[in-house]
């Protein structure tokens, strides 16, 4: 059985060539909707294993990254979205998708935890590469303390909660999903490690059914070694661990053969 | 207009960091005002009064404001804030581009709130100062130009009630609207006058040419006429000085003539003719569309453009840049039926860093602001547009102070059978994309204008702020409606608006425009000003009627504004209406044909310069001068503006701007896959050199072509299929001098290009790049831009630029010649000027094809260019970041004649790389480099240790670490834009 994905698209969503790419290089058949056609035909939702939210600059982020794209997915599709989930589908963001999961209060999903994504403590749009932990929240999808390596491309990726003890009770409910590492593995919360200065360092979320993730870096932009900065082996990883995410992602749906 | 608003501001959290008010408080205190406490930054909106408090109350907290790390303040309609002596406000002026409050008005809808019919928001900046400081007026007075440019925004303080208001609304006056302008009767100097007084650009030749053409045709032209003849006719669009004739004089020092030499068509004579002469049939496409197409795959090219926005980036540097890669993008899209772009790039020529107010000539913003504002405006429209910026560089010299260079780049990937276009009569002209308004009027002839002191107020129409969102989105549309073959050809909205795009694509057919049905973004404008409003974000299709529908249709799904505003028709004549009267009405081959093209003068003096005076190591020693070098500018590290830019996305990008395990050594050329189901990748690459230029204008010329195929070849590229594109920016060439520096550049694009078989398929000459103040006029140096394109048939082949492994060979490959002229190294020496380097055209081709056959067959482990800073520069750029080291000796070095040991170092001959090569493939590697000037020098050190030898004898050595820490390199970003 061939898993399906949905990418969901709207005026200024980017990243969603190299997404689909990548879903589909995990064997996935993978289909594009704009916004506005599926508010019209919200039940295409339920055709689907996973949705995805790419990249972007979804309506320029004016008013914050994901605002209104979170306000729209709450207001046209969040019936639709919410039936998704509880019939045992996913859904998966990735740095301004991530956004609007964590604005549209999906993500982190844990009762009494307040979260944002503002502006990285430098204030200035950042590209560069980074490493990512598996955490513990994510070890269904990709074997925990593992490694994964992917560029950042954000102005508004540091995961800031209202909260002082949020860290902890997120790291006891399993709901972190990535941290950024320096070379030798150690979670960090400075730069360049971590470009945006995220609290507990983390890159990204899970949800407590484990179906919801969001994360600012962009796994879908490494997928060969001739995607690394520095390709020789041992240096930034071998160029396989984005597409085993993907796979990962798509593991309960059977996720086909490779592409 | 003004109407009374509710003022909403917001404010981070006390204990969150403020980047955006330290910011403000580090330029006012530059600005020498007087700021001793912190200053908070604060995003303030204006909504309609209408709105009841609840309203407001539900809009601040769902929508402005993040309540994680924000609070928030309501002020009621006229009410004046406690602390409005202490708020700084920054405004826009009315009519310039608010994309947030379109947003959020759109967003108003989710929350079921509606504004009433015309009700309008606003987005402002505002910044709180705290602890001692003078009061908002006083500090205004001073400091305002530190936080807001007077071009496009106001300053005031914050007590200032702040009322919403609209653009000044014109009714439609009744009866006929068409303005007529009397040429008839009036003598040549009145025809100037005319001309000066309306903004039109053209000369006294032009103007009576127009005069002959209406007194044939027995009436006066309306203003409209004038003005498409004035879009149509501006240097900006028809590029009458490099098409038209020229007589060049070669002179030498003592002004005897040396040569002489008549063109008809200077670029037909040098730029095309070499593209004619070489025409391999891998050009798809060259010199007739927006962009030139080169073939990637059989079924797959790539279309390439490189534009300049100078003129509005020195008036307004974030509006300028953002809006000048928008136009380039456009470009990419009007290439045949439309190219998708996956590469973007840039380059600035800006003046010295630390120029104070006092140091600028009249009207002037200093080159550091400049800076920022153009890596802020390309940075904020490419990353929105999703399109990687990956190529570039910023270069400063004293001659760009008062008038900077802004060049856009983007290129495309275009299937064959989409490269070409056609329109039919009967075709709809459909207008796509954003609305129409008094933006940009005249930004064509300005542009081929001079700077002077009143620019800055008197233009500022000519500038404007893009909406990337609304060129994306047209993006979006645009190559689905490809695809679905719903239109016949497309083109972009530039220069000159649809003046120039209706009247391009109607050339060969003819067209009619109904200007009243075009959308605008506000009433009240003219028929002259829709039709030659320089708005961005627009395109224009010639439509089948058949496929009208569906086009419609389609752009509506996904909120893109299209509308027909007339047909082309058979007879070839333009004709415009408004409301139903005709009100210009023009001849094709008139507007297209009838500019007079008078003989151009000019001249250049051909300098006998003495050789570079090099100092010997002794007393200029070299460790301490390459940590010069590599803080020059020209060296530094440009890590900085890069990281800014989304290089990555589209998840094509291989080899990237900065490279390594510390992401920081300098890359060469931008290696790119457009289809990642395919092998194939694109290598870009550009070189420039204006200092050169000042001393030899054919030496600087060639020398940036050569240093674009460096960039190009280093990182992979096949220089088999080479591909070059020509930037001239030049100062005013109806002065013989400037011109004839611009003939010799032309030349050495000739010679160039025919010696590396790379064919011109593209370019774009931005003249008049002076700045006039009283009787000074300050030219730019002659500065080509080259751009070079090259496939690389498998991407993952590419060769990085940062050392390998411990023990591998370095060789340097090509000859170094004594030659110093303009180089980093001698202006920091203060040489003072002597002979610059010039390209060996004979055998240069050669050696570049057989370092490519080594690269080929896997002997290169990796390669560097040889450029600013030389030899030296590079080994130590090889090893930023890699926790190596390498060892060289000069004894060796290919060398023209003696050679002195700092012309070996830091001499900047062109054609050079430094190649890293594993011991066992070295008899391999001389294999394919036979009988070209190459040798090994040394070898990759385990150590991150550079040490540079002559004959044994110690020169110079340094830790890497400490050269990359002078070159900027892998430093932390500066403080925000």
């Amino acid at each position: 059985m061939q898993a399906r994905v949905l990418l969901i698209r709207t005026a200024g969503t980017n990243c969603d060539r190299e997404l689909a790419f990548a879903f589909e290089r995990a064997g996935a058949r993978v289909e594009e909707e704009h916004l506005l056609a599926l508010r019209e035909r919200p039940q295409r939702i339920r055709e689907v294993d996973l949705v995805a939210l790419p990249g972007g600059f979804t309506y320029g982020d004016d008013l914050g990254a994901g605002r209104i794209l979170a306000l729209e997915l709450r207001r046209y599709l969040g019936d639709a979205l919410g039936e998704h989930h509880e019939r045992g589908g996913s859904l998966f963001g990735v740095c301004n998708g991530f956004q609007a999961l964590v604005r549209a209060g999906l993500l982190p999903d844990l009762e009494g935890i307040h979260a944002t994504l503002t502006w990285n403590r430098n204030h200035r749009f950042e590209c560069r590469w980074v490493r990512l932990r598996v955490e513990a929240g994510l070890g269904h999808v990709l074997p925990a303390g593992s490694l994964l390596p992917a560029p950042v491309a954000h102005a508004e990726g540091r995961l800031v909660f209202r909260e002082r003890g949020a860290p902890a009770r997120l790291e006891e409910e399993g709901r972190i999903a990535f941290r950024y590492v320096d070379a030798r593995g150690e979670p960090v919360e400075d730069w360049p490690a971590c470009p945006n200065g995220s609290t507990a360092a983390i890159a990204g979320l899970v949800s407590a059914s484990g179906r919801i993730v969001g994360l600012m870096p962009h796994p879908e932009r490494n997928l060969s070694p001739a995607h690394l900065p520095d390709s020789r082996p041992g240096r930034w990883g071998d160029g396989t661990e984005g597409l085993a995410f993907f796979r990962g992602l798509l593991q309960p749906y059977g996720a086909g053969s490779p592409a | 207009m003004q109407e009374p608003a509710w003022r909403v501001e917001l404010e981070l959290l006390p204990e969150h960091s403020d980047p955006l008010g330290d910011e403000a408080a580090r330029r006012l205190r530059q600005a020498g005002c007087p700021v001793a406490g912190r200053i908070r930054f604060l995003k303030g909106w204006l909504l309609p009064a209408s709105l009841r408090l609840e309203e407001v109350e539900r809009i601040a907290r769902e929508l402005l404001a993040d309540p994680v790390v924000e609070t928030w303040r309501i002020l009621g309609p006229g009410q004046v804030p406690e602390d409005g002596e202490r708020l700084l406000v920054v405004r826009r002026h009315a009519g310039v581009a608010d994309p947030e409050a379109a947003s959020a008005r759109r967003a108003l809808a989710l929350l079921d709130i509606t504004l009433p019919e015309g009700a309008w928001l606003e987005s402002y900046r505002a910044w709180r100062l705290e602890g001692e400081a003078p009061d908002a007026e006083a500090l205004l007075g001073a400091g305002g130009r530190a936080l807001a440019n007077p071009t496009i925004e106001d300053a005031l303080p914050g007590s200032r009630v702040l009322a919403l208001r609209r653009f000044e609304e014109r009714p439609p006056a009744p009866g006929p609207q068409r303005v007529e302008v009397p040429v008839l009767e009036r003598d040549p100097e009145a025809l100037e006058r005319l001309s000066r007084e309306h903004g039109l650009a053209l000369s006294r030749e032009e103007m009576l040419a127009i005069q002959k053409h209406f007194r044939r045709l027995g009436r006066e032209p309306s203003d409209v006429e004038l003005e498409t003849l004035a879009q149509t006719w501006s240097e900006h669009c028809k590029h009458k000085t490099l098409t038209g004739p020229v007589r060049l004089r070669v002179l030498d020092d003592r002004g005897g003539l040396k040569r002489e030499r008549l063109f008809q068509n200077l670029l037909k004579e040098t730029v095309f003719a070499a593209t004619e002469r070489l025409s391999p049939p891998w050009c798809w496409s060259v010199f007739r569309d927006n962009a030139g197409v080169v073939e990637l795959t059989p079924e797959t090219g790539i279309a390439v453009k490189v534009e300049t926005h100078n003129h509005p980036s020195a008036l307004e540097p974030y509006g300028g840049a953002g809006t000048g890669i928008g136009g380039v993008i456009r470009d990419i899209l009007g290439t045949g039926r439309g190219a998708r772009p996956f590469a973007n790039l840039d380059v600035f020529c800006v003046g010295p860093a630390g120029l104070e107010a006092g140091d600028l000539p009249p009207g002037t913003l200093s080159p550091d602001r400049i800076l920022e504002g153009v890596v802020a405006g390309v940075r904020d429209y490419g990353n929105r547009m999703g399109i990687p910026t990956v190529c570039g560089t910023v270069l400063r010299h004293p001659g760009y102070v008062a008038n900077p260079l802004v060049f856009a780049g983007c290129v495309g990937e275009i299937p064959r059978a989409c490269v070409d276009k056609e329109v039919h009569p009967g075709d709809v002209i459909v207008a796509l994309g954003g609305r129409t308004g008094r933006d940009g009027i005249h930004g064509a002839t300005f542009s081929s204008e001079a700077l002077h002191e009143e620019s800055e107020s008197a233009d500022s129409t000519a500038v404007q702020i893009g909406d990337p969102i609304t060129e994306k989105k047209l993006l979006d549309v645009l190559l689905q409606a490809r695809d679905r073959r719903l239109y016949r050809a497309v083109t972009d909205c530039g220069a000159g608006g649809f003046s120039s795009a209706v009247g391009e694509m109607g050339e060969e057919t003819g067209a009619e425009v109904d200007l009243e049905t075009v959308p605008l973004k506000y009433p009240g404008l003219s028929y002259a000003e829709v039709w030659i409003s320089e708005a961005q974000e627009r395109m224009v299709l010639a439509v089948p009627p058949e496929r009208l529908q569906e086009l419609l249709e389609l752009c509506r799904a996904e909120e893109v504004e299209a509308v027909a505003i007339g047909r082309f028709t058979g007879d070839r004549r333009l004709v415009l209406r408004w409301h139903g009267e005709v009100v210009g009405e023009l001849g094709m081959d008139f507007l297209h044909g009838g500019v007079p093209q008078p003989e151009r003068p000019a001249e250049v003096v051909e300098r006998d310069l003495p050789a570079t005076p090099w100092p010997e190591p002794e007393e200029a020693p070299p460790g301490p001068l390459l940590h010069r070098v590599l803080e020059h500018p020209a060296v530094a590290s440009k890590e900085w503006v890069v990281r800014q830019y989304d290089h990555e996305v589209q998840g094509g990008t291989l080899l990237k701007p900065y490279q390594g395990p510390e992401q920081c050594a300098p890359g060469d050329g931008a290696v790119l896959r457009p289809d990642p189901r395919r092998p194939e990748a694109v290598v870009l690459g550009c070189g420039l050199a204006p200092a050169v230029g000042l001393l030899d204008p054919w030496a600087g010329a060639a020398c940036a072509i050569d240093e674009a195929v460096r960039n190009v070849v280093a990182a992979g590229g096949d220089p088999h299929r080479l591909a070059l594109l020509d930037n001239f920016c030049w100062g005013d060439c109806r002065k013989p001098d400037r011109l004839g520096a611009l003939v010799r550049a032309a030349e050495a694009c000739y010679e160039a290009a025919l010696a590396f078989g790379a064919p011109f398929i593209s370019g774009k000459d931005s003249l008049n790049n002076e700045y006039r103040s009283g009787d000074r006029e300050i030219p730019i140096p002659p500065t080509l831009l080259a751009t070079a394109v090259a496939p690389l048939a498998d991407g993952e082949r590419a060769v990085p630029a940062f050392l390998q492994e411990a023990g591998d060979l370095l060789a340097v490959v090509g000859l170094t010649r004594p030659e110093g002229g303009a180089s980093v190294a001698s202006e920091l020496l203060g040489l003072g000027d002597s002979r610059p380097p010039r390209p060996d055209l004979e055998r240069a081709p050669s050696l570049v094809a057989a370092l490519h056959a080594a690269q080929e067959a896997g002997l290169v482990r990796a390669c560097h260019d040889l450029s600013e800073g030389g030899l030296a520069a590079a080994a130590a750029e090889m090893g930023f970041g890699t926790g190596l080291g390498a060892e060289l000796d000069l004894a060796p070095l290919p060398a023209a004649g003696r050679l002195p040991v700092l012309a070996a170092l830091f001499s900047e001959t062109p054609t050079r790389f430094l190649v890293e090569i594993a011991p066992a493939d070295l008899e391999a590697f001389e294999r394919h480099l036979r009988g070209q000037p190459w040798a090994v020098l040394g070898r990759v050190l385990p150590e991150p240790l550079l040490r540079i030898l002559d004959q044994g004898r110690d020169l110079l050595e340094e830790e890497v670490a400490a050269l990359a820490r002078s070159n900027g390199a892998a430093a932390p970003p500066p403080v925000p834009a």
